[in-house]
């Protein structure tokens, strides 16, 4: 018996720019992150407001987030994570303690984390710069398409009728039903969101980013108080990196779940496939 | 047939980005050594377009923010060298900084030798500012001193000058060729914002040794290293190439930061 092959059809799903764009901005986002580790281990804590808090011994105070190393009762080095003055939780072997070089090293990221991976805050800054100027004059050219070429209306702000259908969307993607036919044509509601709060995070990177940087805070000085500080646009820099990780992890899972290779070769080529639902298709004959 | 190969070719594609982008991390641990021609040519390149970018948006003499006494930190963490190992420097602070004399030299009309008293009865300036470290943290303070625009300019920078190097009492022990004492350095303009002083006076109080005693450089709108402690010597020059690595600074030098440290 012939089994009926579901109908084909390509469509162009990517516009050139955002293709380039796209992977000069994964490119940049991967440095940009190892080499974001790598400086905040010179100083692995994190506070609110405009400066930092001490103890008289020079010690770290009332932060919002910190890692370090402690010695336990048994005389042994431990990594542990505090948050907001909570308990330490114990983190060796990644957070706060790690190995390197075959021993225990005291270190916030663990050397596979940090770029470069030994201990080395000038050079980890300048791969930062350098890959920062790519990621703002990328993201610049991007956003400038997006707004001139309507790529974010048309293709980012979710339509009324996504918004009504939006439990039902969430229902299916709990099942890994993902769209086909028609409505496969365009990004459903939870991609649209995904790309938003992707889009925005990156922005609030390069603000916080500028925020921390004391030439800049005499040209802007508003810009660091729209964070409520230079240490408080640190911490969020943190989150904002945080939560462009999180959405980096859901981004790769859902492009290996729903067809990897037509959505890779979609973002290289900029065609799609979709295959039509059955009452797409014509009548049998 | 066309599967089989289609695969393979697929397959090639993903381990070929995979190996491209483990062996781009593992070069970059290569390419920033302070040996590499890729750091020389392009990493610490990107400091010049960083300064050329913010000088763009701010005016020689714009100020960075000041602070309210409310906001001053109540410990202002001390970094770098906390304590001097220079036998000159303890003579010095044994007799409380009398016989201290801050040189200014160079490429100046009218080299000076000044006493804490001579800094003393100049026009001082006292700011409440943040302090960025390099590291990350920040601490407000309250500084006080003289500007250094009307010092160098009582000693008469000559027209070939270009920069001013800052030489300190302090080192980071031993090297194998002896210890290099702290040095720094400036473009003439930084020297001449309003903000830039050398500070003898911390939140009130006599500048203590932890953060530079008797004399520390204060430039505010770049990061903690620029801002020497424990000042000997003030040298205006045309150049810093010929000091130490040609970087302008001991970090510079010795750990390749920025020598504009304006991010």
């Amino acid at each position: 018996m012939e089994r009926v092959k579901p109908a084909r059809r390509k469509i162009y799903r990517h516009a050139v720019i955002v293709r380039i764009t796209h992977w000069i901005n994964a490119a940049c986002f991967v440095f940009l992150l190892l080499s974001g580790l790598q400086i905040f281990n010179a100083h692995p804590h994190l506070y609110w407001g405009d400066a930092s808090t001490f103890d008289q011994n020079n010690q770290p105070t009332g932060t919002f987030l910190s890692i370090g190393t402690i010695i336990n009762a048994d005389g042994e080095r431990r990594g542990v994570v505090q948050i907001m003055g909570g308990r330490y939780l114990d983190t060796t072997g990644f957070l706060g303690a790690s190995q390197y070089n075959g021993q225990l090293a005291q270190r916030a990221f663990p050397a596979w984390l940090t770029l470069p991976s030994r201990q080395d805050l000038a050079a980890g800054r300048l791969w930062h710069f350098f890959f920062a100027w790519i990621f703002v004059i990328n993201g610049i050219v991007y956003v400038a398409y997006g707004l001139a070429g309507r790529h974010f209306w048309r293709d980012l702000v979710p339509t009324r009728d996504q918004w009504r259908a939006f439990g039902r969307t969430v229902w299916e993607h709990l099942r890994f039903r993902f769209p086909h036919g028609e409505e496969a044509t365009r990004y459903n509601i939870l991609q649209k969101l995904a790309y938003i709060v992707a889009v925005v995070a990156l922005i609030v990177m390069v603000l916080t980013g500028l925020s921390m940087s004391p030439g800049l805070n005499a040209a802007f000085p508003w810009l660091p108080e729209l964070f409520g500080g230079r240490q408080s646009a640190r911490t969020f820099h943190f989150i904002s990196a945080s939560i462009l990780v999180l959405f980096a992890v859901i981004h790769i899972v859902m492009v290996l779940v729903s067809g990897v290779w037509n959505n890779v070769r979609s973002m290289i080529t900029g065609r799609y496939v979709i295959k039509e639902e059955k009452h797409d298709l014509p009548p049998p004959p | 047939m066309t599967s089989r190969l289609l695969l393979s070719r697929r397959r090639l594609l993903a381990l070929g980005a995979a190996g491209t982008g483990s062996l781009l991390l593992a070069g970059c641990d290569r390419w920033s050594s302070n040996t590499s021609d890729f750091r020389r040519d392009v990493l610490d390149r990107v400091d010049e377009l960083t300064e050329g970018a913010q000088r763009l948006v701010m005016r020689d003499s714009t100020l960075a923010r000041e602070y309210s006494e409310a906001d001053i930190s109540p410990y202002f963490r001390a970094n770098g060298n906390i304590r001097v190992n220079d036998r000159d420097y303890n003579r010095l602070a044994e007799g409380g900084f009398a016989d201290y004399r801050l040189a200014v030299t160079g490429l100046v009309d009218r080299p000076l030798s000044l006493s804490l008293d001579d800094l003393r009865v100049m026009t001082a300036r006292t700011q409440i500012t943040r302090h960025d470290c390099v590291e990350g943290w920040s601490c407000i303070g309250k500084w006080t001193g003289p500007q250094l625009g009307p010092i160098l300019d009582l000693a008469g920078v000559q027209p070939a000058g270009r920069f001013v190097m800052f030489f300190c009492y302090d080192d980071f022990g031993n090297t194998l060729s002896g210890p290099i004492r702290y040095y720094e350095s400036l473009g003439l303009a930084d020297c001449y914002h309003p903000q830039t002083i050398l500070a003898y006076a911390m939140n009130g109080e006599t500048l203590s040794i932890p953060h530079g005693a008797p004399l520390r450089l204060r430039v505010e709108r770049q990061l903690g290293y620029k801002h020497a402690k424990f000042l000997r010597e003030i040298r205006v020059v045309d150049s810093f190439a010929p000091i130490g690595r040609g970087k302008g600074g001991y970090y510079e030098d010795g750990d390749g930061y920025e020598w504009y440290a304006g991010i």
